[in-house]
């Protein structure tokens, strides 16, 4: 593999397009090998391989402190694992970039606990997540054309708030603010999305209209969910893959999943 | 969507028109009645209201990085004190040979030290415009490097804030140095000339008071065009989140360390308008107090709102010139309550107070 590997130690200002190098001729988008983590001695990832589809509707579940926050944590540049390698496509090389990097490159994160930017409305969040050159010169006079407008109002139409456009988004509700992370997340049209616990807080008509989404966006995203609620997870998974003190227990479809005695097992603590 | 954002501000266009007139009337009054007419303004008065629009202006500066990027800076009359210093050196400059000592080269105190030529970091300085440039260039090159290395490097809240107290105090005490060659603990003073005209003249006095409401005015503009851009936003979601912004893509630490460079550089602009209205600048503007000051001024007219900034400025220092007057003594006991009364019954000081009144009112 080492063969395909294009050096791009990026430069603190420089805006490469990154995605002009993907490389995901050979199926997978993410592929993570042998990556370990450990924090004081506790070991949050161990020696886990993982392989995301460019276009898969992945599901990550698992019991607490199986390590799913910390892989998503690994993907993005939040933390970097003490061994293995992490690549995006066949050429990119994740361990090189931080996080801005990675952002720009086209993987994209919505966290477990929703964090918009309170002080800033609706609108403006959506507007400071809009691809686009994020250098600072460009930043500051930045100026928003039709198109850019277009495409803020319609991710305002599928995320339900647009009349609440001009609310700053700290009076939303936990759900309304859920709702702003995954359009967040829309707007930075991101090749990868991780998304941690995106119904947590959600009515159940908002959680049917989460699958909805999610499962609209897949084919032209990779995706890969975190989520505790099986019910769910049944609803939108095609492949599920089960996380166990660090490493992979098991994947398959949730049918298999869910009847493999050692997830049985694990989950039930037996 | 952003057209209204002047419109909404009525306490800074207030403010403003104030400060308008000010700087407009009292030179006119000067320059039209003779000096024993109750309209005529003294010099001292007129310099006094030019140190504090200087003041406003640093205030200004520290609102900027404080209140909308969160950085608490402890250290911000760091670069007030170096523009200060860069003007101090043209005016002493244009002492020649008018010294005590009569030198045509040397300013005094290095004739004082024996010194025989001029030290290369004061060449150039004859020259009004590299002047004008080393009040922002210093400043802002010291900012650049001691926030590229501390913003890289993730530095951030309290831990930044002493660090940026340590920078003060460790200038404090370089320029105390007779070595330096800054004029150790006199600084520089008896200033004659600026730009040929006597310092110490009126007309100059009234000039430099225009120019110190001008470069107010203007900076304000600026900085609230500023934070109403795409920029501000990133800036005030840095404040917030910061991690967050990180993964949408923004290099957090060049937002902060290019907002971090402009203020310094207002606080440069400030520092040199001050110093010929003062007559003197001296190492104790590099003491970490007068940085804290700062701080009280901001919170007092309210954080993250630049019109606090102006009004705090202002406000705290003609209460300090007329209690030093009245009770030296009790000042910074008086400012230190003043300070934790904000602190705990207005946290958006008086602007929030302004603000909460005008929104009764309408209701």
């Amino acid at each position: 593999m080492n063969s395909f590997i294009v050096n791009l130690v990026p430069d603190n200002n420089s805006n490469v397009d990154l995605s002009s190098v993907l490389d995901t001729r050979h199926g997978p988008i993410l592929y993570l090998e042998d990556v370990s983590v450990s924090f004081d001695g506790f070991k949050a990832l161990n020696h886990l391989s993982l392989y995301i589809d460019a276009g898969e509707l992945r599901c990550l579940i698992g019991p607490n402190g199986a390590g799913k926050t910390t892989l998503m944590d690994v993907i993005t540049g939040k933390t970097r694992p003490d061994t293995g390698s992490v690549f995006f496509g066949q050429t990119i090389d994740l361990l090189e970039l931080d996080e801005p990097a990675i952002a720009q490159a086209g993987i994209c994160r919505k966290f477990q606990k929703p964090s918009v930017f309170d002080a800033l409305t609706v609108f403006e969040n959506l507007e400071l997540a809009l691809k686009c050159d994020k250098r600072t010169w460009p930043t500051l006079f930045h100026r928003l054309n039709e198109e850019q407008r277009d495409r803020i109002h319609s991710v305002l139409q599928t995320i339900g708030l647009p009349e609440l456009v001009k609310q700053p988004a700290g009076i939303l509700s936990h759900g309304q603010k859920q709702w702003l992370e995954i359009g967040m997340l829309l707007m930075q049209e991101p090749k990868v999305m991780l998304v941690d616990e995106p119904i947590a807080g959600m009515t159940h008509q908002e959680v049917e209209r989460t699958a909805e989404l999610l499962l609209s966006l897949q084919g032209k995203h990779s995706i890969v969910v975190v989520e505790h609620d099986m019910e769910f997870v049944r609803s939108i998974a095609r492949k599920v893959t089960v996380l166990h003190e660090g490493s992979v227990l098991t994947e398959g479809t949730m049918d298999e999943v869910q009847n493999d005695p050692r997830v049985i097992q694990v989950y039930l603590g037996g | 969507m952003y057209k209204s954002w002047w419109v909404n501000d009525k306490t800074g266009s207030a403010v403003m028109l104030t400060l308008v007139a000010v700087t407009l009337i009292i030179p006119v009054c000067n320059l039209l009645s003779p000096v024993d007419s109750p309209l005529h303004f003294s010099a001292y008065t007129v310099s006094l209201l030019g140190k504090y629009i200087t003041f406003a202006l640093l205030g200004l500066s520290l609102d900027l990085v404080w209140g909308y990027a969160g950085i608490l800076v402890l250290g911000q009359g760091a670069f007030f004190a170096l523009g200060g210093y860069a003007m101090g050196m043209y005016l002493m400059r244009q002492i020649g040979n008018r010294g005590v000592y009569g030198d045509p080269l040397l300013p005094d105190f290095m004739v004082f030290l024996s010194w025989k030529e001029l030290p290369w970091y004061w060449l150039g300085f004859d020259h009004f415009w590299f002047a004008m440039l080393m009040v922002v260039l210093a400043p802002g090159i010291l900012a650049f490097v001691f926030g590229w290395l501390a913003f890289r490097s993730r530095v951030t809240g309290v831990y930044l804030s002493i660090i940026t107290q340590a920078l003060t105090y460790a200038l404090l005490l370089a320029f105390f140095r007779n070595e330096m060659g800054f004029g150790g603990n006199n600084g520089l003073t008896d200033f004659k000339d600026i730009l040929g005209f006597n310092i110490q003249s009126e007309n100059v006095r009234s000039m430099l008071l225009m120019l110190s409401g001008v470069s107010l005015i203007t900076a304000f503009m600026v900085c609230r065009w500023l934070v109403n851009t795409k920029l501000g936003r990133v800036v005030t979601a840095i404040r917030d989140q910061e991690s967050r912004v990180r993964f949408l893509g923004y290099r957090v630490e060049m937002f902060k360390l290019w907002l971090f460079v402009f203020a310094a550089m207002l606080a440069g602009i400030a520092g040199a308008l001050y110093v010929p209205q003062v007559g003197i600048i001296n190492p104790s503007e590099f003491s970490p107090l007068n940085s804290l000051e700062i701080v009280i001024w901001v919170a007092i007219g309210g954080r993250g709102t630049l019109v606090g900034a102006i009004i705090g400025a202002i406000l705290v220092n003609y209460s300090k010139t007329v209690l030093t007057g009245l009770l030296p003594e009790i000042w910074l006991f008086t400012l230190g309550a003043v300070f934790i009364l904000v602190t705990l019954l207005l946290p958006d000081g008086i602007v929030g107070l302004l603000r909460r009144y005008r929104k009764e009112q309408s209701a």
